[in-house]
């Protein structure tokens, strides 16, 4: 399946409509960390990265706090 | 020994009367400074100094920064992870614990409004629900000044949607006037370019808005050095934001134990009221019984 992942293409080894939030989340080494997930421009809340499912061509935008003024 | 009715014993009271008098006076003044608290959107702070965490060399400088200043509220910025990160890659979070602090997401870098609401819900999504934000919408890189119509309307859309919004803006009153108006719980002119260290540029602006202003009014960006700090709350400022001025000085964790002492020291300068400015000189030492 082929995503957007913070403006790069990202392919996810998995059928679309199975993969969810928290699957991707996990391939990118950040279970457990503090960010939030922007899918197709909607925010995902954490309570339903484990439903919300991706699909073919999704735009998702994974962010957290870093230093700044 | 000094009994009732001697001479020594007299001066024995009296010197516990006087002492007692600065005793009261004392516990007067810290009661005072102790209520004098900033109150935003409904909590208090004992500290009046925001400070900003970029461009520390690592999370540890940032913290040792955050514990010399004494600041309660801490601002972040909100950016993409790296992709394919190591898993034990140091978090800010880590280091400046939501728990132990204030955090206020900012959206620096944004240059219009939609992206900086846009970054205003990532941002109560990534803190569970925190509303409090700090809004910026920037109108060009060179001068880094805020764009006025999208901070505006930024500001309202945030606002509406259950946002505590403290915001970042120009010096003018009216504007100030404005973004109060509408419900941000702080105004936060700046006092000079984000970023110069140029200090306050502009007091006579910023008395003019706090004049008017009902909700704190916060200097954000341009001071340089712990005097300008000062100045800023000599004037009446009920708090100052700041970042570059610790993290660009090469020691940034005395400086930042400089700016908390010089915020205090303002803060008690104004509260204390100065004397009156004369054009000629008043001696301080009695006229009379010159030899």
């Amino acid at each position: 399946m082929n995503l957007i992942v913070n403006g790069d293409p990202y392919t996810f080894n998995g059928s679309a409509d199975t993969v969810t939030v928290a699957d991707l989340v996990t391939e990118l080494n950040l279970t457990g960390r503090r960010l939030a997930v922007e899918v197709n421009r909607e925010i995902v809340p954490k309570s339903e990265h484990g439903t919300h499912t991706l699909r073919e061509g999704d735009t998702v935008e994974v962010v957290h706090a870093i230093g700044g003024g | 020994m000094s009994g009732p009715g001697d001479p020594a014993g007299t001066a024995s009271r009296q010197g516990w009367r006087a002492r007692l008098i600065r005793m009261q006076n004392l516990l007067t003044w810290e009661s005072t400074m102790s209520e004098d608290l900033l109150t935003i959107a409904g909590k208090t702070y004992a500290s009046r100094l925001l400070i900003g965490t970029g461009k520390y060399q690592d999370f540890e400088e940032t913290r040792g920064a955050i514990e010399a200043s004494g600041a309660e509220i801490v601002t972040v910025a909100l950016r993409r992870t790296n992709m394919g990160q190591n898993p034990d890659e140091p978090n800010l979070l880590d280091f400046v614990s939501p728990e132990r602090h204030t955090i206020l997401p900012n959206t620096a870098g944004c240059f219009n409004a939609e992206d900086a609401v846009r970054t205003c819900k990532l941002a109560r999504e990534l803190l569970d629900g925190h509303s409090l934000v700090k809004l910026e919408v920037l109108g060009d890189q060179k001068t880094l000044y805020p764009n006025i119509a999208d901070t505006v309307k930024a500001a309202r859309t945030l606002v509406d949607d259950g946002f505590q919004v403290m915001v970042y803006t120009n010096d003018d009153p009216i504007v100030a006037k404005e973004l109060e108006d509408m419900g941000c719980v702080a105004v936060m002119p700046l006092g000079s370019l984000i970023g110069s260290g140029l200090g306050i540029l502009n007091p006579h602006s910023l008395l003019l808005i706090m004049e008017q202003a009902r909700v704190p009014i916060i200097v954000d960006a341009g001071v340089g050095t712990p005097s300008d700090a000062t100045l800023a709350m000599e004037l009446g400022c009920d708090g100052v934001l700041l970042n570059s001025a610790v993290a660009h000085a090469n020691k940034p964790v005395l400086m930042a134990s400089a700016m908390k002492k010089a915020i205090e020291a303002g803060r008690e300068g104004f509260l204390a009221g100065r004397m009156p400015k004369r054009v000629y000189a008043n001696p301080s030492s009695p006229g009379e019984g010159l030899i």
